[in-house]
């Protein structure tokens, strides 16, 4: 009959984040194969992301050598900033976008000098919402509080705490002046995220805590190339 | 901020399907979406409104489903519900969980208007 139609229904349970998620593999494969590994860096604006880089890249120098991806609303102020401490890195400006992509952070990494590094830093751009929800192709999440921020932040941004494998309290030199800030209430909002990760507490201006910070980091060095199949996070 | 961007991501998947099913229109799009996917329904919901003028989809409903937040303790092994800011166990309290359920973002489906076949009954 003419003009009659029917109704499919069609199954399809798809990813929708599925393209992101393919070329965020692809970026974590193609850094095993180079026995590099990538850390995706988080934070709210101004928690200390890029001063605690400067700090490690000092401390580390001549030993561990940092590439930095370095993402931000517009200009390239922290990546100039990182340069200056001779670490070679690359800005991503997203415009309006609020988070890094990994199609982003793929298209950045050739502009690295990756067969000179021991380890790929993701600064992501400072937000604690959408960032988290957006695979970048790193081996692991850092996520920085600092103590002028509540140490109830972790409760009210599950996402990007509940997946951080290493949460870093920061500015501890600020603590005196900011001691409504406990340590153990930020790790049992952690806790309640059910992550068990540690929490390291640090300050980039006086040093303290850079040490177990760097070990860390250096901890992450990528087994040969061509034994790592894909993510250490689940 | 980025609902508009995965709208028209979504929206372009939902095309493509119903093209490849000769469909003339799409009368309903499911999602299935997780506390924890890091997306806010009605953001999603009002962005979708505005995305899908133009599109085999303009009359299309969306219809989102919310996916249960469920854990799997590592220390005691047991399953529970939990909240989407609440993850401990929910048998013995301990924090070492695995997400089972409540991240997804997921195009569950698509509900397609397509010519009826010749030699069957088709619907008005």
């Amino acid at each position: 009959v003419p003009g009659t139609v029917r109704v499919l229904a069609r199954e399809l349970a798809e990813p929708l984040h599925a393209a992101n998620a393919a070329v965020a593999d692809g970026v974590r494969a193609d850094l095993a194969r180079r026995g590099l590994r990538a850390v995706n860096l988080l934070s709210a604006p101004g928690s200390g992301k890029t001063t605690l880089l400067e700090a490690t890249a000092r401390q580390l120098a001549g030993r561990f050598r940092l590439g930095v991806v370095e993402g931000d609303l517009a200009t390239d102020r922290d990546a100039a900033r990182l340069r200056r401490v001779g670490v070679p890195a690359v800005q991503v400006t997203t415009g309006n976008a609020c988070h890094l992509d990994a199609t982003l952070v793929a298209a950045a990494l050739p502009r690295l000098p990756l067969a000179d590094l021991d380890l790929v830093v993701i600064e992501n751009v400072g937000n604690l919402v959408c960032p988290a929800a957006f695979d970048v192709g790193a081996h692991a999440a850092v996520v920085l509080l600092s103590v002028t921020e509540g140490d109830d932040k972790p409760a009210k941004y599950p996402l990007a705490f509940r997946t951080a494998d290493l949460v870093v309290i920061s500015k501890s030199d600020l603590g005196p002046a900011c001691d409504d800030f406990a340590v153990a209430r930020a790790e049992a909002c952690v806790r309640e995220l059910g992550n068990t990760a540690p929490l390291l507490v640090l300050s980039a201006r006086s040093g303290a805590g850079l040490d177990a910070w760097c070990r860390w980091l250096t901890g992450l060095r990528a087994p040969p190339a061509g034994r790592l199949s894909g993510a250490i996070t689940p | 901020v980025h609902e508009a961007a995965l709208c028209a991501a979504l929206l372009a998947r939902v095309e493509a399907v119903a093209r490849a099913e000769g469909a003339l229109r799409v009368s309903r799009v499911r999602l299935r979406l997780g506390p924890l996917a890091g997306v806010e329904a009605e953001l999603l919901a009002r962005a979708y409104a505005l995305a899908r003028a133009g599109t085999l989809a303009a009359a299309a409903e969306l219809a989102i489903e919310v996916a249960p937040v469920r854990v799997r303790c590592r220390d005691c092994g047991a399953e529970s519900g939990a909240g989407p800011r609440h993850l401990r166990c929910g048998a013995c309290g301990s924090p070492a969980t695995q997400l089972l359920s409540g991240d997804e973002l997921l195009l569950a489906g698509v509900d397609l208007v397509a010519p009826a076949r010749e030699g069957t009954t088709g619907v008005r």
